[in-house]
C-alpha cells in the first residue's frame, strides 16, 4: 500500500465559537452536507478505499445517523479521542502511531477543495520528500458577516513562506508571531539556494504528505504536539541543519533512544542502490554549485501552491459563508432535494439550495441561499443571501438578509432580520405590529440571547 | 563478407565429413545432376542462409539408389528430400532478389529460414491498429493510457510524442493498488528526468524490482516462477507508457525474466526471494560497478600526459574513466561539449572540476572550432547496434563527424550489457521524441514559442537519440576489452551461447 489517509476531525471550531458551541465543527452543514463530507469526498473521487477518521465521540455519533455520511462508500475507521484534551494534531498522530504501516496522507476536517491532488502527491514520490504540502493563495471574504461591527479585523498574524526558484521546495516557513525582531534566514540555506522567493499571501491547507519515518520520529519525540505549528517549521528547518554523519557520536544527556529523524530516514534499505542511481544519473536540481542533487541532503519539504481553483478551510465565519456558496458549485446535485415540498408560487433563485423534506409556501422569495433540511418556510417570507441550517421555522411575513441561522431556531411572525446570527434553538419574537428594522444579536456561550443594540431606522432606539 | 565465406567454407567441410561417414557405411554415391547447379549457387551467393543447405541435399540422389533401406535411412532420406526442397525454394529466392543479410549469424544449418521480424509497436504509433491494440492490451492489464501531445513532424509521426506537464499519474488513483508504488515512483522519476542515462535508468529499475520482489506473496495454486514474471508484465508497460525503455532496461528485464522462469518450482517462496535479490544484486555488480572499472582500466591506457580530450554530453561512464585518469595521475584537460535542450553538459563539468580536472565549455555550434586542439574523443553509448551502430544522445553523431573529419580517433566506451540485437542505420525508424515544449526558452521576459501550436505550418522537434556509423568509431571500449565496432555481432553471439 502506498499512502494511508487520515482525517483530523477533532478540532474546536475556535474562531468560530457562535457556531460551533452546539454543532461540533465537522458536522455543520454546508451546502446541506456536513463539513467533514468534502474532504471525504475528495479521497474517494481520488481512489482511497480506506481512511482512519479521528474524531470525537459526539461526532461519531452525529455520523453514524446522518444520512449524507452513509453516501461514503469508503471504510471508515474512527477513533475516539477526548474531547476537552489538549490533544494537537500531531498528538492524534502518536496516538494511532501503531495503525500506521505506510506513508499518511493527512487532511483536515474544514478543507474543500477541487484541486488536483496528484500533483501534492507526485512530489512527494517523485523526489523521495520527507513532507509534501498544499497551499493556496489566501482570499478576500467580500461578503459582508453578520456579528462583525464594521470594517474587518487587522489581518492576522501572517505567515511567511519561502520557496526556491521553482516555486516548489520549500525552505522556510515562519510565523508572524514567532518573529520578533525580523526575518532571519541562515547563511546555509542562502547558500545553497542563492533565490528564494518569500510569499505572504499563502493559506495553508492542511493538507500533508508524510513519510512513515516522521510518525516513528513523531513517536519518540513527545514534545512535538501540532503538526502545522510544530511539526512542519521542525522539519522545513532540519532541512538545513548540520546531519551528523557518524552514527556512533550519541549525546548521552538527551536522548539515547530517541533517533534523529535523519536516522531514520537513513535507515532504508537498499539506501545504496539509490546512492548510486542518483550518482549515475545526470539530474540536479539547482546549478551554479559544485553539490550534487539535493545538496546531498535526505530531508526535503515541497509545497504546491495553486492560483486558480477552489481551496478553502472553513474555520471563520466568513469562509463558512463563502464556502456554502460555493460548495454546491463542486458538485452537480440537483438544487432542490426531490423531498422537499415547494408550492407552486414560491419564487426560487437558481443558486439556491433546498434540502430534503423542506416546507416551502406561497409567495416566497428565496435568492442566493441555503436551506437546510426539515426546515419549514411560511408565506410571503424573503430570504436573501442567507444560511439557514437544519430544523428552521420560519413564520409568515419574515424578512431575513444576509443572515446565519442555527439549527432548530424558530423566527418569529414579521421579523426583520439583517446581518444577524441567531444561535441554535433560539427564538425570534414575533415582532408582528411592531416596526423594529434591523436586529442584530450576538450569541455567548450561556445559551441566552443578549441583544447588543435595536436600532431603529439608523437610530439608536435602545440598548440593553 | 570475409567472415561469412570463412564459415561457409567451413560448413561445407563438415557437411563433407558426415557425407564421408555415411558413404562409408552405403554404396558410393553417383554423381547426380542435382550437384553441379546447387554448387554454382552456392558460391555465387553471398546470402549464408541457403547456402549450406544444398550440400545435404547433394545426398539424396546418392541415398535413393539404394534397395534395402533400415528406419534410420528412411528417416534420414525423408529428412534430406525435406532439406532439398527448402534449399531449392531458397536458392530461387537467393537468386532473384537482395539476399537480406541477417545480422545474427545462426550456428545449426536447420534454422538457417529468414525469420520474420514484426515492426515494434512503438514506432507504429501511425496505424490506428496498432494503437487499437495498445489500448486494449493497456486496459487488460488495468493501466492508462498516455495520449500524445501537439503536432508531430511528418518524418516522426511514427513515434510518440508526450507532454511532461501530463504525467501518467493524473489517470492513476492515489494509493495505487494496480500498480506497486515503488513503480509508481520510478514511472515519475523516468517521465520527469530525475532519473536519466542508461546506466541510472537500469540500476533504479532493478532497485525497484526488488521491492516488488520483496513485498511479492505467491497466491495459492499458482507457481513463483510463472506468476511473477506476469505480475511484472503490466509494471514493464506502465514503465514504457512513462519513458520508451531504453536497451539496457530491456535487457535487464530480459535476464531478471529468465532467472524468475529458471526457479525451480520445488524451491520455497522465502529461499526464491532470497536467490533472486543476490541474482538481482550481482547483475549490477558484474555489468555496471565492475564493467565500469574494467573500462577505466583499458581506457587509462589509451589516456596520455598532455591529451585533450572531448567529452558530450553527461555520460555516467566517461566521467567515471575521467575521474579514474585523474586519480592515476595523468595530466589531461578536457573539453566539454554541451546541447540544448537538455544542457547536460554542465552537470558533466561540476562533476569534472570538482575533482579537479580542468575543463573547457562549449555548445556543439563550436565544435570544429575546437577540434583542431583535441587530441582524443571520448563518447558514452545508450546502446550498441548489431551491426555496429552506436546509438547516443542526439548530437554523437555529428562530433562523431567533425572528428573524423579532422582526423581525431574516437573512443566509445561501452559495457557490455548495453549491446542491443537491433539494427538500424539512420535515426529515423526507431527513436525517441521529447517534450516539444522543452525547447521554448524565455529570454528577457519574452518567449517566442509560446504559441507554437496555433501557427499550422510550424512543428518543433525534440529527438533524444541518433546512430552513428562504425566508419566514424575508431576503438569501442568494453568491459571483455577494446574491439572495433564491427565486432559487435560477435560479442552478442558470444554472449548468446554463454547463456
Amino acid at each position: 500500500m502506498e499512502l494511508q489517509a487520515v482525517l483530523m476531525a477533532a478540532g474546536g471550531g475556535s474562531r468560530m465559537p457562535d457556531l460551533t458551541y452546539n454543532t461540533p465543527k465537522p458536522m455543520l452543514p454546508v451546502g446541506n452536507k456536513p463539513l467533514m463530507w468534502y474532504p471525504l469526498n475528495l479521497l474517494e473521487r481520488v481512489g482511497f478505499e480506506e481512511v482512519i477518521v479521528i474524531t470525537t465521540k459526539e461526532v461519531h455519533k452525529m455520523m453514524s445517523t446522518d444520512p449524507k455520511m452513509k453516501d461514503v462508500k469508503m471504510k471508515l475507521d474512527v477513533v475516539c479521542i477526548q474531547e476537552d484534551g489538549d490533544m494537537g494534531t500531531a498528538d492524534a498522530l502518536r496516538h494511532i502511531q501503531q495503525k500506521i504501516k505506510t506513508d499518511v496522507l493527512v487532511v483536515s476536517c474544514d478543507l474543500i477543495t477541487d484541486v488536483a491532488l496528484h500533483e501534492v502527491v507526485d512530489l512527494f514520490r517523485a523526489h523521495n520528500a520527507t513532507l509534501a504540502m498544499l497551499m493556496s493563495k489566501a482570499h478576500e471574504f467580500t461578503d459582508t458577516v453578520p456579528g462583525q461591527k464594521g470594517k474587518k479585523k487587522t489581518a492576522e498574524q501572517r505567515d511567511f513562506v519561502g520557496v526556491d526558484q521553482s516555486g516548489k521546495r520549500l525552505l522556510f516557513m515562519a510565523n508572524e508571531a514567532d518573529l520578533e525582531d525580523g526575518l532571519s534566514i541562515r547563511k546555509s540555506i542562502m547558500r545553497k539556494h542563492p533565490r528564494m522567493h518569500i510569499k505572504t499571501g499563502l493559506e495553508d491547507a492542511h493538507l500533508y504528505c508524510l513519510k512513515k519515518a516522521v510518525v516513528d520520529f513523531l513517536a519518540d519525540n513527545k514534545s512535538i504536539s501540532s503538526i502545522r505549528g510544530e511539526l512542519v517549521p521542525y522539519l522545513v528547518r532540519k532541512q538545513f541543519s548540520k546531519t551528523t554523519n557518524s552514527p556512533k557520536i550519541k549525546d548521552d544527556a538527551e536522548d539515547q533512544n530517541q533517533k534523529t529523524i535523519d536516522e531514520l530516514l537513513i535507515s532504508s534499505r537498499d539506501e545504496p542502490l539509490l546512492q548510486l542511481a542518483q550518482e549515475r544519473s545526470c539530474w540536479n536540481d539547482h546549478r551554479g554549485d559544485m553539490s550534487e542533487a539535493y545538496h546531498g541532503g535526505k530531508l526535503r519539504c515541497y509545497v504546491h501552491i495553486i492560483d486558480q481553483g477552489l481551496c478553502y478551510r472553513v474555520n471563520t465565519l466568513a469562509a463558512y459563508i463563502e464556502a456554502n456558496r460555493l460548495a454546491p458549485k463542486l458538485f452537480e446535485e440537483p438544487a432542490v432535494h426531490p423531498s422537499a415540498v415547494i408550492s407552486e408560487r414560491c419564487q426560487m433563485g437558481s443558486d439556491s439550495i433546498i434540502g430534503a423534506l423542506c416546507q416551502v409556501a406561497d409567495k416566497t422569495s428565496i435568492k442566493r441561499s441555503t436551506i437546510g433540511n426539515s426546515t419549514t418556510v411560511k408565506e410571503k417570507v424573503k430570504v436573501t443571501n442567507s444560511i439557514i441550517m437544519h430544523g428552521v421555522t420560519i413564520e409568515e411575513g419574515c424578512n431575513i438578509q444576509g443572515c446565519v441561522i442555527c439549527s432548530n431556531a424558530v423566527i418569529g411572525r414579521g421579523a426583520d432580520l439583517k446581518y444577524c446570527l441567531v444561535g441554535s434553538g433560539q427564538q425570534i419574537e414575533p415582532e408582528g405590529e411592531d416596526q423594529i428594522s434591523f436586529i442584530h444579536i450576538m450569541q455567548c456561550s450561556n445559551d441566552k440571547p443578549v441583544c447588543f443594540r435595536i436600532v431603529r431606522k439608523h437610530r439608536l432606539v435602545s440598548s440593553y | 563478407t570475409k567472415e561469412e565465406k570463412q564459415r561457409l567454407r567451413k560448413e561445407k567441410k563438415h557437411q563433407k565429413k558426415i557425407k564421408e561417414k555415411k558413404d562409408d557405411k552405403e554404396e558410393k554415391p553417383v554423381g547426380a545432376a542435382s550437384q553441379p547447379p546447387t554448387q554454382p549457387s552456392q558460391k555465387g551467393d553471398l546470402a549464408p542462409a541457403p547456402a549450406p543447405v544444398p550440400v545435404p541435399a547433394s545426398e539424396t540422389p546418392a541415398l535413393a539408389d539404394k534397395p534395402a533401406k533400415s528406419k534410420a535411412d528412411l528417416k534420414a532420406e525423408r529428412r534430406a528430400r525435406q532439406e532439398s526442397e527448402r534449399a531449392s525454394k531458397q536458392g530461387k529466392k537467393g537468386d532473384v532478389g537482395q539476399p537480406v543479410p541477417t545480422s545474427k549469424p545462426k550456428a545449426p544449418p536447420s534454422e538457417l529460414q529468414p525469420v520474420v521480424k514484426r515492426l515494434p509497436e512503438h514506432v507504429q504509433v501511425d496505424n490506428p491498429d496498432v494503437l487499437k491494440k495498445l489500448a486494449k492490451k493497456l486496459e487488460r492489464q488495468q493501466i492508462p493510457l498516455r495520449s500524445d501531445y501537439g503536432y508531430k513532424v511528418s518524418l516522426f509521426s511514427h513515434l510518440h510524442q508526450y507532454s511532461r506537464k501530463a504525467p501518467l499519474t493524473q489517470q492513476l488513483g492515489i494509493p495505487s493498488t494496480v500498480i506497486h508504488p515503488a513503480i509508481v515512483r520510478l514511472g515519475l522519476q523516468y517521465s520527469q528526468g530525475i532519473v536519466a542515462g542508461s546506466n541510472a535508468r537500469s540500476v533504479a529499475l532493478l532497485h525497484a524490482f526488488k521491492q516488488v520482489i520483496r513485498d511479492y506473496t505467491t497466491p495459492p495454486n499458482e507457481e513463483l516462477s510463472r506468476d511473477l514474471v506476469n505480475k511484472l508484465k503490466p509494471y514493464i508497460s506502465f514503465l514504457n507508457q512513462c519513458r520508451p525503455l531504453s536497451a539496457s532496461m530491456g535487457n535487464a528485464i530480459k535476464y531478471i525474466k529468465k532467472e524468475i522462469s529458471n526457479i525451480p518450482s520445488q524451491c520455497k517462496e522465502e529461499e526464491a526471494k532470497s536467490k533472486l535479490l543476490s541474482c538481482i544484486e550481482c547483475y549490477i555488480n558484474e555489468k555496471i560497478i565492475l564493467a565500469a572499472k574494467a573500462i577505466a582500466k583499458y581506457s587509462i591506457e589509451k589516456i596520455s600526459d598532455g591529451d585533450v580530450i572531448l567529452v558530450y554530453g553527461c555520460s555516467s561512464l566517461v566521467n567515471h574513466i575521467l575521474c579514474e585518469a585523474f586519480e592515476k595521475k595523468r595530466k589531461f584537460r578536457v573539453i566539454v561539449v554541451d546541447s540544448r535542450p537538455r544542457l547536460e553538459g554542465r552537470e558533466a563539468l561540476r562533476r569534472l572540476v570538482q575533482r579537479g580536472i580542468s575543463c573547457t565549455y562549449v555548445l556543439i555550434s563550436a565544435v570544429s572550432y575546437i577540434l583542431p586542439e583535441v587530441s582524443k574523443v571520448f563518447l558514452g553509448a545508450h546502446a550498441l547496434l548489431a551491426n555496429g551502430y552506436v546509438m547516443s544522445r542526439v548530437g554523437t553523431s555529428q562530433i562523431a563527424l567533425v572528428a573524423k573529419a579532422f582526423n581525431v580517433p574516437v573512443l566509445v566506451c561501452c559495457e557490455t550489457y548495453k549491446f542491443c540485437e537491433r539494427v538500424q542505420t539512420d535515426s529515423f525508424v526507431s527513436n525517441e521524441l521529447d517534450d516539444p515544449d522543452e525547447l521554448i526558452v524565455t529570454r528577457k521576459g519574452k518567449t517566442q514559442l509560446e504559441h507554437w501550436q496555433e501557427v499550422p505550418s510550424l512543428g518543433l522537434l525534440n529527438l533524444v537519440y541518433d546512430v552513428t556509423p562504425p566508419d566514424f568509431v575508431d576503438l569501442v571500449i568494453t568491459d571483455l576489452g577494446m574491439i572495433p565496432c564491427t565486432s559487435v555481432p560477435v560479442v552478442l553471439r558470444v554472449k548468446n551461447v554463454d547463456q
